[in-house]
């Protein structure tokens, strides 16, 4: 077996966007010793290209907002899918976590009165988003960058860590390859947060860059931990659909939140048509009502006015530009018309800069002019490993995950906004969990050289064959499948003959070949990327087969209607015998005082 | 849709291959489509080309920097040069930086600028300090937190790229990080002394190189390296502040 480094740490945290810096934070402010790994640069990760901002109930623009509707709306955005006691801690936390970001140098607009300034956003009932602009996410993560890099972190850039050992049922470490040279990597260490993101990558339209290959959920299943609610995933409502360079990339739901109206190819305004029954009461119910909210929302003053329809759930607004395309009144391009243009251009530039430019200088497009063209994009995973609410464990013991990859706070639909506070909350308690753990430990456990060679092994073997496919073609294969049969609209038959075509994947992506060295090579990572995608993609086509409803992010044409059955349970994958082992788990109940939160009271109070 | 030039259906493109040992030009032709970027010509070569060939990228909306390199020559994102904006029957020259050592392809090694921000003096809130300020008072700093780390202000700094002085100076990427700090509302960190003696502010000699290539269209000569020369130079240089300064038993700057 050729030699491989072996770093040593506490705790090794595996991913560097918000959740991963924030973990890592944490645990090295507790005193542990701290390994940070990246698959890409540091300050790269995707948290950069979140956009309209973080949410937290502040109360500094409406003063009514209380953590109580926070948790509310989170319950209600998630169809109760959601752990309470996750959406609990988040709502109470989020406040003191944005106030932590700014006292370690934040920069966040203002409100005239010199506060944290907040937008509105869709599901958020209150005005919540504590915003950069529409670069919130680069000051998130830049802010922890710099704290981090004064933390005494030590920070592994471009390593893609490819396995985690258990020994005696906990963990022992993790084999990676470093990018640049691919030479091999033994991290031994007590304990181990996963951040690693979604899984986008597996669909061929998403707002995702190369590194959301479900990696963390994959180490994670085969490390044996659960995996729940796999079939959630969110197709955010508002990508650039032209040119086809472009295809996918975020148009953020800032945009609505300031005031962006939808309409279709008759210039109609369909939100209206498609707002839930039982939410509609929530929502402006003429034209005129929405622009009154929008004059307060410009002006910085409270109204009555209830919100645009635009800004209902991303989930509600995807399915209704995808059936207005469907129904033949689509834009040119198969989406839907978004425009901003009719408030004045120099406050369109100054709330949303990124937009303006990104329209400008990929699509020939002045927003400040012209209507944008959306439509529906991948963009976040709302299921992922399954963790303890307070300490963010998962079932293995030393195993630990937080943001994206972990699951449970988001149920069957994720807000937006919160996103970032959700890194910020469980990050924070993942590190502080994991760092615990790791003191509690008083040695890293022995992991036997012949599991590391076999996984070497492994990794090498693409170099040795002839005339197997290019990986990028099987990948190509992958996202073009889920994409028609597994996206925003499922039904049995689809899903049935996915997870068949799923297996032929697995068998060509067996025997792919690969060309050149092992000094950075795409092609070769791309490889072990495939794997993980495969097996994540399989997760989410079973689940997705097993609830029989439509809820959340979760459509299925042959089943359109809630199943009051299935409000009780999320789905799970476990590994058993090497398979794929798909159960039921009944969700935790809420107790009395929140369950209270939620008995009816008139539409009028509600509003 | 269109761009300065209309779109054909195929381009050339030559793309520097090779390690720090040796590298060559090598021609692809690449199939266009409306609103390509050159990114997406690599990504097309490295789909049915050139499985090894090496990039970074990531968010492919000019928002990571990551995607770096010399486009016909100059420093840009290769995400957000549009195919059409190219004359149509030229090849498309793609190189990586010049001024970071070559790894592989496009991908060069940054890691320099990573060490360089660590000696920055963090953050640190002015004791008892009032955390309200108006709009205003932000808006000057978050321009240069729009800094994406793309480091092509690094790329074309003549400082670094011809003279290769890494070793006592900075650059202008960490120029603007530290106005973004030294302009914070209530940052009380002092980085005068650093700028001056290991940073090596005074080598900059405003060409303003770097300002032109910014994708984030950050003036970074004009609105962060002359008010930290003028911080400098009020600090160090103003002869009565020398003479105060002696009185009061301050030591000499740079001691």
């Amino acid at each position: 077996m050729e030699k491989y480094e072996t770093r040593e740490h506490d705790v090794l945290v595996v991913g560097a966007g918000g959740a991963g810096l924030r973990a890592a934070i944490e645990a090295s402010a507790q005193g542990a010793s701290v390994g940070l790994v990246t698959k890409s640069l540091l300050g790269k990760a995707h948290t950069v290209m979140a956009e309209g901002g973080i949410a937290a109930a502040l109360g500094h623009v409406d003063t009514q907002d209380g953590w109580e509707t926070h948790f509310q709306d989170t319950m209600k955005g998630g169809s109760f899918l959601n752990h309470w006691r996750m959406a609990q801690i988040h709502a109470q936390e989020a406040p003191d976590r944005v106030r932590e970001l700014e006292q370690w140098g934040a920069l966040f607009d203002r409100t005239p009165d010199g506060r944290i300034l907040q937008r509105a956003f869709g599901g958020h009932k209150w005005k919540r988003l504590a915003h950069v602009g529409d670069r919130t996410g680069l000051e998130m993560i830049r802010t922890l960058q710099d704290r981090g890099v004064h933390q005494g972190l030590e920070v592994y850039m471009e390593c893609t860590l490819t396995k985690l050992f258990v020994v005696g049922g906990r963990i022992a470490g993790a084999l990676g390859y470093w990018r640049e040279s691919g030479r091999f990597v033994v991290f031994r260490a007590k304990s181990i947060v996963l951040a690693t993101g979604g899984i986008g990558k597996s669909y061929s339209i998403t707002s995702n860059s190369w590194e959301y290959t479900g990696d963390g959920q994959a180490l994670a299943y085969e490390a044996g931990a659960e995996l729940i609610d796999m079939e959630f995933v969110q197709f955010h409502p508002t990508g650039m659909v032209w040119p086809p360079g472009v295809q996918g990339i975020l148009v953020t739901e800032g945009v609505r939140g300031e005031g962006g109206i939808l309409r279709n190819s008759a210039g109609e305004r369909f939100m209206w048509k498609y707002l839930p029954e039982n939410r509609r009461h929530e929502y402006a119910e003429s034209e005129d009502e929405a622009r009154r909210w929008l004059e307060a929302s410009v002006a910085g003053k409270q109204t009555d006015a209830r919100r645009p329809p635009e800004l209902s759930t991303r989930d509600n607004v995807a399915r209704a530009i995808y059936t207005e395309n469907r129904e033949g009144r689509g834009t040119p391009h198969g989406g839907a018309f978004l425009d901003i243009s009719y408030l004045p251009a120099e406050r369109v530039k100054r709330k949303l800069p990124s937009m303006y430019h990104q329209f400008l200088e990929l699509a020939d497009v002045d927003i400040t002019k012209q209507a944008m063209e959306v439509g529906p994009t991948t963009h976040y995973m709302m299921g992922g490993i399954r963790v303890d609410p307070d300490t963010a464990a998962s079932n293995v013991p030393g195993l630990y995950a937080a943001g994206e990859a972990a699951a449970g706070l988001h149920g069957a639909n994720r807000l937006g906004g919160n996103s970032l506070s959700d890194l910020l909350v469980f990050g924070r308690r993942a590190g502080a969990a994991a760092a615990a753990y790791a003191t509690s430990i008083t040695a890293t456990l022995h992991i036997a050289d012949d599991e590391i060679e076999a996984e070497t092994r492994d990794l090498l073997a693409p170099f040795g064959r002839s005339g197997g496919e290019s990986p990028f073609e099987v990948h190509r294969a992958l996202q073009v499948l889920m994409q028609a049969q597994v996206g925003i609209f499922r039904t049995a038959s689809d899903l049935e003959a996915a997870v068949e075509a799923l297996a032929g994947l697995n068998a060509r992506a067996a025997r792919v070949a690969v060309e050149g060295s092992r000094l950075f090579n795409p092609g070769w990572h791309l490889v072990r990327d495939l794997r993980n995608m495969l097996m994540v993609s399989e997760a989410i086509a079973r689940s997705a087969a097993l609830r029989r409803e439509s809820r959340g992010a979760h459509s299925r044409l042959d089943y359109p209607n809630l199943d009051p059955a299935s409000s009780e349970f999320n789905t799970c994958i476990v590994r058993e015998h090497g398979a794929m082992k798909l159960t039921t788990l009944p969700l935790a109940p809420m107790p009395a005082d929140l369950k209270a939160l939620f008995e009816a009271k008139s539409p009028v109070a509600q509003s | 849709m269109s761009g300065e030039h209309p779109t054909p259906s195929e381009a050339v493109l030559r793309v520097q291959r090779g390690d720090a040992t040796e590298s060559k030009l090598v021609e692809y032709r690449v199939p266009v489509e409306p609103g390509m970027v050159v990114l997406d010509a690599i990504h097309w070569i490295q789909a049915h080309r050139a499985p090894d060939l090496a990039v970074r990228w990531n968010c492919k909306a000019a928002k990571c920097g990551s995607c770096s390199a010399e486009v016909n020559g100059r420093p840009a994102l290769m995400c957000k040069s549009r195919m059409d904006h190219f004359k149509p029957d030229a090849p498309i020259e793609v190189r990586p930086m010049k001024t970071f050592p070559i790894i592989k392809d496009l991908v060069t090694d940054v890691s320099w600028n990573y060490e360089v921000n660590k000696r920055i003096a963090p953050f640190q809130p002015r004791a008892g300090a009032e955390w309200r300020w108006k709009q205003s008072d932000v808006d000057r700093a978050q321009e240069f937190r729009k800094c994406i780390e793309c480091f092509l202000c690094q790329d074309v700094c003549h400082v670094l790229r011809q003279h290769e002085m890494k070793h006592q100076f900075a650059g202008p990427r960490f120029f603007v990080r530290i106005a973004g700090l030294e302009m914070h509302p209530i940052d009380a960190g002092d980085r005068i002394g650093h700028l001056r003696d290991h940073a090596g502010l005074g080598l900059c000699n405003i060409t303003k190189c770097c300002s032109d290539v910014c994708p984030e269209g950050i003036h970074i000569t004009d609105n962060a390296i002359i008010p930290l020369k003028e911080r400098v130079v009020d600090r160090h240089y103003d002869p009565l502040r020398w003479v105060w300064d002696r009185i009061r038993g301050v030591p000499a700057a740079g001691a």
